[in-house]
């Protein structure tokens, strides 16, 4: 029997671990080794180079516009995201007319329709959301739709190039980035505020809470855990800019390198520029001690939060 | 949107005044115009969603000159052959077999693999247990583009860059760190009972899991089978990494970037809308279908 359980704990493990161990640990480890060498991938030359990449990249200001790219997206879009997340759950939810004075609270008429699609966006791919704004953001004042719409509304002075000028562009990257994730959160945040019993909101009511205090003093802090963990969530999403950036700007990263982000930047170094793959990953290790820091940040931050309530 | 503040204003100053009489009326009204005012944000955000994804599909049947020329215009003809001039020549047709077939397997493969680690994560007690878990578990909080670098040569030393079989292989390692959490809480749920007469009754550790587990498992099966299907099938990183061999190969993620650049100089439009509509059909129609599994799948992680 107990040899018997022990095969079956192996039969059943091996297989996912090897597969993970290969695929997954194994990059991850060599990824520090590679980023000590000046490899530059179609030879098996590898120099052991200490920490010279990360010498250069501290040197590159590419680096740090790319990375105070990503800050930026880090910050603005889980921020605005939840944000905008958490008040159309609280509208559907409890915005709702109340009827009478038996019934408490009460989502909008129609909710369940807005949540679907809310969610639309959510499961498209990123490329088809990408290539979709791409059209939406055509600087032609014609063939544009949002320029089109502009003209057509008699703003003629407000169409642009969206994506083509540098001081709209990484903006107009992270609207796309909210728009895509928006729906999630509202789903999300709207299964933790049905889960919150409305003798809570009945009891606020009857004190005479009105709905913006409601929703500070009572769905919001009953709903701090999981608004914690989408904001580690899209955090790392934000980290991870670079399918809308590549498909998006203009030259990859451009005008200007007004859009470029890490990821992109690594990309770059490795799989279009002279293939400087020791170099490339001292960028993954760059990224991953970003994330690192975020993520001990956000846990620190939400931790707080705790003690105050 | 002015007036409804201001009524709102207008309701506040008076309140006080007669403030017992008019409570319950002033309440009411509140309701009234906060409820004009939810629904016309959620009326703006609707739009916002909707009208583009309308718009792909209205501009999908209608000429390019139409569409570059007056974007907003509904289409006077349907030009159906903008489809089948996408999925014939512009291959999207063969793009989306190659994802299905490398989706197909992957998420099978991770499906299979996830809940039998799980499973034994979950239930039995042994030596590294935890040190195993956290290690799949660990692998959730890392985007894959830090590793790229060494992940191109770990599957170019295999002879796995730029197949299919490399490519599921991947999917499914990569898949396994949230397959491997969700199930593991998963099967903790279940109760113990069940699996214990069946090993009384001699059925083999294997045999049970196949066979009484699994089964009873469907709701989480489902919901996390959801996940990794859009997951894997909307993936666009790994692909244009991993699988930059043969056009012909090309999944589909990779086949509308690259005809989204062609555009440039090919000037087809109508054929871009075509395909971006192919591609998003399928996915919008499965999710209206299942909308709850899906938003249950897709939200399950992060409410535990």
């Amino acid at each position: 029997m107990r040899h018997g359980k022990y095969r079956f704990i192996i039969g059943f493990l091996a297989i996912p671990l090897a597969l993970y161990g290969v695929l997954v640990i194994s990059p991850f480890v060599q990824d520090f080794q590679i980023s000590m060498t000046d490899w530059s991938g179609i030879s098996s030359d590898k120099k052991f180079i200490g920490l010279d990449n990360y010498q250069k990249l501290i040197h590159n200001d590419l680096f740090w516009k790319s990375l105070s790219h990503n800050i930026i997206m880090l910050l603005v879009v889980p921020l605005v995201t939840l944000s905008l997340g958490l008040f159309f759950a609280f509208m559907l939810n409890v915005g709702g007319r109340r009827r009478g004075s038996a019934a408490g609270v009460s989502g909008v008429r129609g909710s369940s329709i807005y949540k679907v699609v809310f969610f639309f966006p959510q499961v498209l791919s990123v490329t088809i959301i990408a290539v979709l704004w791409q059209q939406i953001y055509n600087p032609d004042n014609k063939e544009g739709l949002l320029n089109a719409l502009l003209g057509n509304l008699g703003l003629a002075s407000l169409q642009h190039a969206w994506l083509g000028d540098k001081s709209t562009a990484l903006a107009c990257i992270m609207v796309v980035m909210i728009w895509a994730n928006v729906g999630f959160y509202v789903v999300l945040f709207s299964a933790g505020m049905a889960s919150i019993p409305t003798e809570i909101y009945e009891a606020a009511r009857l004190d005479g809470a009105e709905r913006g205090t409601t929703f500070f003093r009572i769905t919001l802090p009953l709903l701090r855990d999981t608004v914690a963990t989408g904001w580690v969530y899209m955090g790392i999403m934000a980290m991870d800019g670079f399918a809308f950036v590549q498909l998006m700007s203009v030259n990859n990263g451009g005008p200007d390198e007004s859009t470029d982000v890490l990821p992109l930047l690594l990309y770059k170094t490795a799989f279009r520029d002279n293939s400087q793959f020791g170099y490339a990953a001292s960028m993954g290790v760059a990224m991953l001690i970003v994330t690192l820091i975020f993520a001990v940040l956000s846990m620190r931050l939400s931790r707080r939060d705790r003690i105050e309530f | 949107m002015t007036t409804n503040a201001v009524s709102v204003e207008n309701q506040k100053s008076a309140a006080p005044t007669a403030k017992k009489t008019t409570k319950r009326n002033w309440r009411r009204s509140e309701g009234g115009v906060l409820n004009v005012f939810s629904h016309g944000f959620l009326l703006v955000w609707a739009l916002m969603v909707g009208v583009p994804m309308l718009w792909v599909l209205w501009s999908s049947l209608k000429t390019s000159g139409d569409i570059v020329g007056s974007p907003w215009s509904l289409p006077t003809h349907l030009h159906f052959d903008n489809w089948t001039r996408a999925w014939n020549k512009a291959n999207i047709g063969q793009y989306f077999i190659n994802t299905a077939i490398v989706v197909g397997f992957s998420t099978t493969g991770t499906m299979i693999l996830g809940s039998m680690a799980a499973y034994v994560l979950a239930r039995f007690e042994f030596f590294g247990n935890r040190f195993i878990y956290y290690l799949f578990v660990g692998g959730m909080a890392f985007p894959v583009v830090m590793v790229l670098v060494p992940l191109f040569f770990v599957t170019k030393n295999l002879g796995l860059l730029n197949t299919f079989p490399g490519l599921i292989l991947v999917y499914i390692a990569y898949s396994l760190p949230f397959t491997v959490f969700f199930m593991t809480s998963f099967f903790r749920t279940l109760p113990t009972s069940i699996a214990e007469a069946a090993l009384v009754d001699g059925s083999s550790h294997t045999r049970t899991f196949f066979q009484i587990m699994l089964p009873m498992s469907k709701p989480g099966l489902i919901s996390i089978g959801v996940f990794n299907i859009l997951g894997q099938w909307n993936q666009y990183l790994l692909p244009i990494v991993l699988n930059q061999g043969d056009s012909k190969n090309y999944l589909l993620t990779q086949g509308l970037a690259d005809l989204a650049t062609q555009q440039g100089y090919a000037g087809d439009w109508a054929a871009l809308f075509a395909g971006l509509a192919i591609a998003m059909l399928p996915v919008l129609a499965v999710y209206i279908v299942f909308q709850k599994q899906i938003q249950a799948g897709l939200t399950a992680g992060a409410i535990k």
